[in-house]
């Protein structure tokens, strides 16, 4: 019972940083239509924004809250406003523009990556931040792992309240739920577009900097998180929001039991979950 | 235009025996890292025409060729010592063909980035299943192959290239090449005239992937070591997708040069710029997407076309008008 | 004698029901006519009956034989073949090639290459479209691209053919014609049903027409009983 609760907990704190991962993803699928291979990538800039703070300057890692998501924002806006705008203005047809976009996804990750070894090499690197376990009756926690699912659960929600009360939240939503109607209700359809894929980009920073707390980092890292934040959006639904933050716990949850069994069964066990969910509902368990 | 369309038509095939006929006798003239380099040229050849056999075709990005590359590769690792060299490449493209026939039965259903999802993962899950599968039931990860020469494989993926080149010309030619094209261009319809697309997709995409096997098996002699990491390393799937992309999908002949063309700025960037490669590899296919969308090949028809066309004919090639919002 | 047979027919989107048990015959020879309202469950009717989709209860009976359940192309092959709402046609191949796909892959058996452009080149001519032969198909203008459409079908050498809204958007002068070329092509003794909203075309071509509204089959008769029947009225008035 105790070890099915710690492994319920690991799963919890895991799923987190797995939402987080997943929501930037859902936000750039959802409104622009782009799959952003190079997602993970910008999950490892931030991770290492993060950790070059902290060990170089001695900066809190949280404080890389502040830092990571901002550039990372920054970055996302311009490579949609003059890649992707660019590419979707020469694309006859949406469906072609979502292979396209893809490819072009691709082309980002390596550049992206390649500076980041040239940068910061290729060893994998790490830091400890509040890296000791307390415990509550016999259930143990990372205390680092805690403050992680917290932030995680606040970044959710802020989004969350972004998304549902503010004027550029809810054009954001119509834009995702039917970008041509969402046009002519004057939503300026190109800076929404922009606007998300900055977003998403800036979740991928945050992510970075949760995961930076907790795992080893290095600049190859990427593809693995985004196959993770792939996986979790096509469990929530692409395009989803609130599906993409419930798909990263259910995931969280089912990688801590996979885990608990055989660690080496848990990436297997992720694509087999995915590859029988893709076949059984593609639109996801929330899909629409 | 008709006359040089008549003239071009002769002048591929010409050029395609003369390339061949000089590819082999090739080894006899340079230095053994010549041959090496130039097979790997043919394995990326191999992997692009196969993929756009099917993919470039049926407009289905599939993202499973590393997969069925490490079949083949695994297939030699297995079986290598106890069949002779022809056998086992059969045996690699029988067991990609296999695979593929499984993977296109159960996916072939999905559309656009949900296929393209499901055989990049299909990769992954090989991959991390094998390993597992060799660390706790065998307990020995990887294998040894037995090395066959450079020449000797050099010489095989010629054939299999030969082979392929073969094989998508007849397609190509017969009813099934033009119907692989309708379900590109627009498979409901292609569905509502009498055309089995299901089967056709899975057909398609199971002879595509032998060939697929066929060059994992014969490559998988040069390798020395091969575990599933190596075999099912994803850069198989992108390379052939963004090679096929970077010459053009439109014929035979784009996938072909974007192959030979980037494999060999690839090689050149490897070993000359080993630091900035993969800076100057992604930028270029960052550019290639959006400057040269139909490839090398589109880019080289344009201006033919812009040489060889009178201005004001432009015009004639499509009627004016109303047009219509078709869905496909 | 029926060619055609639907019982019991229903199709459920979620909750809603988009064809609700219906039932009707079409006589060999005859030009059916379907209309309704806009969302009336005409499309999805073709659908199921196309083998598009597969119906949640009833049964398609073609010349007899059961069909529901089967794959487009296995019902292509026996003989029925439809053309969708929204034009789908292969836009960048030639309208040659376009029709040279229905001959090649339509007919019950295989048929050689020879044959086949045969058939195509007859059914290109017949709809008038001989002058366009080898531009591709999506450069045509609408009612060209339609009559393309057409084309193909008929190179599958059917008994029976379904038109979805073959008519809309065309101009008047373009309506005539079509009204014309649906005629000609029951001469060939091919049995029509035709979804139409252009009520002109409906009521001086269709012998016979079927009305249907949320799903439901709600009239049936001549384009006399039709025109003056009161729920039909009603309907169309309400809109
Ligand atoms: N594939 C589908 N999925 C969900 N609902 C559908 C689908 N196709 C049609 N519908 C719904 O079924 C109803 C009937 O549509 P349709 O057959 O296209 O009408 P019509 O052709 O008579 O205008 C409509 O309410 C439509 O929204
Ligand atoms: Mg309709």
């Amino acid at each position: 019972m105790i070890s099915f609760i710690n492994v319920l907990v690991n799963g919890l704190l895991l799923g987190g940083i797995y939402a987080i991962t997943a929501m930037g993803l859902s936000l750039q699928y959802g409104v622009a239509r782009i799959l952003n291979i190079a997602h993970g990538e910008f999950i490892m800039v931030g991770a290492f924004l993060t950790f070059v703070l902290h060990t170089k300057l001695g900066i809190n890692p949280l404080f890389g809250l502040a830092v990571a998501g901002p550039v990372l924002f920054v970055v996302g806006y311009l490579i949609q406003r003059i890649l992707f705008k660019t590419l979707k203005d020469r694309t006859p047809t949406p469906a072609a523009f979502e292979g396209s976009s893809m490819l072009m996804a691709f082309g980002i990750l390596f550049v992206v990556q390649s500076i980041a070894i040239f940068i910061w090499g290729t060893n994998v690197q790490g830091y400890s931040y509040l890296a000791y376990s307390v415990y509550l009756g016999d259930i143990r926690f990372s205390v680092n792992r805690l403050v992680i699912l917290v932030i995680s659960v606040l970044i959710c929600l802020l989004f969350y309240l972004f998304l549902t009360r503010t004027r550029t939240g809810k054009a954001i939503r119509a834009a995702s739920q039917d970008p041509d109607a969402a046009g002519l209700m004057g939503v300026n359809i190109n800076r929404m577009l922009a606007l998300c894929f900055a977003f998403g980009a800036m979740m991928a920073g945050f992510a970075g900097m949760l995961i930076s707390m907790v795992f080893p980092i290095y600049t190859t890292m990427g593809m693995q998180y985004t196959i993770i934040a792939i996986i979790v959006v096509v469990l929530g639904g692409l395009g989803s929001i609130p599906g993409s933050m419930i798909g990263g716990f259910l995931l969280g949850i089912f990688s801590a039991i996979v885990s608990a069994k055989d660690p080496g069964l848990t990436m297997a066990a992720y694509y087999l979950l995915f590859l029988v969910l893709l076949l059984v509902k593609p639109s996801g368990i929330f899909g629409r | 235009m008709k006359q040089s369309k008549r003239i071009a038509k002769y002048i591929l095939p010409v050029v395609i025996v003369l390339l061949v006929a000089l590819m082999a006798v090739v080894p006899f003239f340079t230095d053994p890292y010549k041959v090496v380099f130039l097979r790997t040229i043919l394995m990326f050849v191999i992997l692009t025409l196969s993929w756009s056999l099917f993919s470039g075709t049926t407009g289905y990005t599939s993202l499973a060729t590393a997969a069925f590359y490490g079949a083949g590769l695994y297939t030699t690792a297995y079986l290598g010592e106890k069949l002779p060299l022809p056998l086992m490449v059969v045996c690699g493209g029988i067991t990609a063909f296999a695979l593929a026939l499984l993977m296109g039965a159960i996916t072939l259903r999905l559309k656009g980035i949900y296929f393209a999802i499901f055989t990049l993962s299909s990769v992954e899950l090989i991959k991390q299943v094998l390993h597992w599968y060799e660390i706790n039931i065998v307990g020995v990860r990887g294998h040894y192959v037995t090395r066959v020469n450079d020449v000797t494989v050099y010489y095989v993926l010629l054939v299999i290239t030969v082979l392929l080149v073969l094989t998508i010309y007849l397609i190509k030619r017969s009813r099934y090449g033009l119907a692989l094209n309708s379900i590109g261009s627009c498979e409901e319809a292609a569905a509502h005239i009498g055309i089995n697309v299901v089967g056709l997709k899975i057909l398609a995409y199971a002879i595509s992937s032998f060939f697929i096997g066929m060059a994992g098996a014969i490559m998988a002699t040069g390798m020395l070591y091969i575990d599933s990491y190596v075999a099912f390393d994803l850069n198989y799937s992108f390379f052939p997708t963004l090679m096929a992309i970077f010459g053009g999908l439109g014929n035979i002949l784009g996938p072909l040069v974007g192959a030979a063309v980037f494999t060999y700025l690839r090689e050149i960037l490897i070993t000359k710029y080993s630091y900035h490669y993969m800076l100057i590899f992604g930028t270029v296919m960052v550019l290639t997407i959006l400057y040269l969308p139909s490839g090398l090949i589109g880019l080289a028809q344009n201006i033919w076309k812009k040489l060889t066309t009178p201005a004001p004919t432009k015009g004639l090639k499509t009627e004016g008008g109303k047009h219509a919002d078709t869905s496909c | 004698m029926q060619i055609l047979h639907v019982e019991g027919l229903t199709k459920y989107f979620g909750g809603l029901a988009a064809v609700s048990g219906v039932d009707f015959t079409v006589e060999e020879g005859e030009i059916l006519g379907l209309i309704g309202p806009n969302g009336a469950g005409k499309t999805t009717l073709f659908n199921l009956i196309s083998g598009t989709l597969v119906p949640n209860a009833g049964k398609v009976l073609f010349k007899g034989e059961k069909i529901s359940g089967l794959k487009p192309y296995v019902i292509c092959r026996k003989g029925l073949v439809r053309t969708f709402q929204s034009c789908k046609i292969f836009p960048e191949m030639s309208v040659f090639q376009n029709v040279l796909l229905g001959a090649l892959f339509g007919a019950p058996e295989n048929i050689a290459w020879k044959q086949a452009a045969d058939v195509a080149e007859e059914a290109i001519a017949f709809v008038g479209l001989s002058a366009f032969h080898d531009l591709p198909a999506g450069s045509l203008t609408l009612v060209n691209q339609k009559r393309v459409e057409v084309a193909r079908a008929l190179a599958t050498e059917p008994e029976l053919l379904m038109l979805d809204e073959m008519m809309a958007g065309l101009n008047p002068t373009e309506v005539g014609e079509a009204m014309e070329l649906v005629k000609r092509i029951r001469d060939r003794g091919i049995t029509i049903i035709m979804i139409e909203h252009v009520m002109k075309a409906i009521m001086n071509i269709c012998g016979r027409i079927i009305v249907l509204d949320h799903g439901k089959k709600i009239a049936e008769g001549t384009p006399e009983e039709i025109s003056t029947s009161k729920t039909v009225i009603e309907i169309y008035l309400g809109e």
